[in-house]
């Protein structure tokens, strides 16, 4: 057979490529619903992780039932949306955060820790080389942090990407996001060494100044939507 | 078994390994030994994955090579390589999802990774399968036993961990001792990489240049 000829070759490529979509077509959407309660899963793990819950061996499901007594979605003048449970879960921040301020529905998630209340707020910023996102729990005071849980997409390994372990988020228990005349600062990241004045502050990553940087940006801008329902 | 290990598929395995290594003679696949070398278990995962994904795609280049158009057969190859890159990668979704978030980027990479292309176009367009199949997996070990020696080292010197647990005692840092910061970051790599080939060199004297 002539494998050189132009119509073989058109008809080979033609060939190729719909057989190829097919198969990935036929992958994509048998693993959707498999793929899509992983997500929900991992999300549902993230928050328990703000709130210093050991995952390991643990379902996440019963967990996250037990620990989470409310989801509730805010608008930016703290007033309560919806308190309907699943609301909140689904709203996607990416998409909240396109919308004008006034618009946005923001989830808050209500916990209790052993007999506590706690409060966590859903994160997302830009890092280095990608977007960067995580929870941060509140106490019932709103102000000081319980725990808190950062991830990222593509930041580099053994620097910016040190904002995934738990040393770094170690860091922020006990900071508070308010100052003493109780004005929104939230908490900085600085340097290791330097020092930040007037607001809380944690030591960055050495070599991932612009991924700790992002960290601040995030934890400014994404709890700063809450402050109306933070400060009453 | 004699058809299968004969002489030549022996070697087909074993010259990638060290007198044929991608890394260190065909100088193949660097960009990847610098991306995740940082750490020793992204350097694990992605040498693993590399010597399954290569394997398998030799072995499915190699059942079409006689009907591959001579003109397009590197476009074919690609899509070969997306494909499987791209379906293995929902599948981890599905059933791993935690390693997949861990490998996030790199399973990505694997499609631009040279080695594979380098495979597909001179092994496996003009071998039998089987064959193929161990010179895949003979170059994903050889890639990736490279990796991990550069790894350890990186993770060793650069961070005092090994597969993220301390391993320099606390007692070392306190008589002053300090993590190589250096060593964490790409340009490492490509010495680490300079230095195994010297080594390598100075022990197989038919690889040096006149």
């Amino acid at each position: 057979m002539n494998t050189n000829k132009n119509s073989y070759t058109l008809i080979y490529a033609i060939v190729m490529v719909v057989v190829v979509a097919l198969l990935l077509a036929l992958v994509s959407s048998g693993l959707k619903d498999i793929q899509t309660n992983n997500v929900k899963l991992d999300k549902k793990k993230q928050i328990l992780s703000s709130l210093n819950i050991e995952l390991d061996g643990q379902d996440a499901n019963s967990l996250y039932e037990k620990h989470i007594v409310k989801e509730l979605v805010l608008n930016n003048k703290g007033e309560v949306i919806s308190e309907k449970m699943g609301d909140a879960f689904v709203i996607d921040v990416i998409k909240e955060n396109a919308k004008v301020e006034a618009d946005r529905q923001l989830p808050l998630y209500v916990a209790e820790v052993d007999g506590q209340t706690k409060y966590i707020i859903t994160m997302r910023g830009a890092g280095l080389w990608g977007p960067i996102w995580g929870y941060i729990a509140l106490n019932d005071d709103k102000n000081t942090v319980f725990g808190t849980y950062f991830s990222h997409a593509s930041e580099t390994p053994g620097l910016g990407a040190e904002i995934a372990t738990p040393k770094f988020q170690k860091e922020f228990a006990g900071k508070h996001i308010l100052n003493d005349a109780r004005d929104f600062v939230s908490i900085a990241v600085m340097k290791p060494g330097q020092i930040a004045e007037g607001q809380d502050y944690v030591d960055g990553i050495s070599g991932g100044t612009i991924t700790s940087k992002g960290v601040e940006a995030m934890l400014l801008k994404s709890i700063g939507q809450y402050e109306a329902y933070l400060k009453n | 078994m004699s058809k299968l290990f004969s002489e030549k598929t022996k070697q087909v395995f074993l010259g990638p390994l060290s007198k044929n290594n991608p890394i260190t003679v065909q100088v193949l696949g660097i960009c990847s030994a610098l991306a995740v070398t940082a750490k020793l278990e992204p350097a694990l995962v992605m040498g693993l994955s590399v010597t399954i994904i290569v394997a398998f795609a030799n072995v499915i280049i190699s059942l079409l090579r006689n009907t591959i158009p001579n003109r397009i057969r590197i476009i074919v190859q690609l899509v070969v390589v997306a494909a499987l890159v791209t379906i293995v990668s929902e599948v981890l979704k599905a059933f791993a999802y935690d390693v997949s978030v861990q490998l996030s980027v790199y399973i990505g990479l694997i499609i631009t990774n040279c080695i594979l292309m380098g495979r597909l176009e001179a092994f496996a367009m003009g071998n039998k399968p089987w064959e193929s199949f161990v010179d895949g997996l003979g170059n994903g070990f050889g890639y990736a036993w490279i990796l991990v020696v550069v790894a350890f080292f990186r993770e060793l010197l650069g961070s005092g961990t090994l597969l993220g647990m301390r391993v320099i005692p606390q007692a070392v840092y306190d008589a002053g001792y300090v993590n190589n910061g250096l060593m964490i970051l790409p340009p490492m790599a490509l010495v680490l990489v300079a230095c195994i080939i010297w080594v390598h060199r100075a022990r197989n004297k038919e690889l040096q240049e006149k």
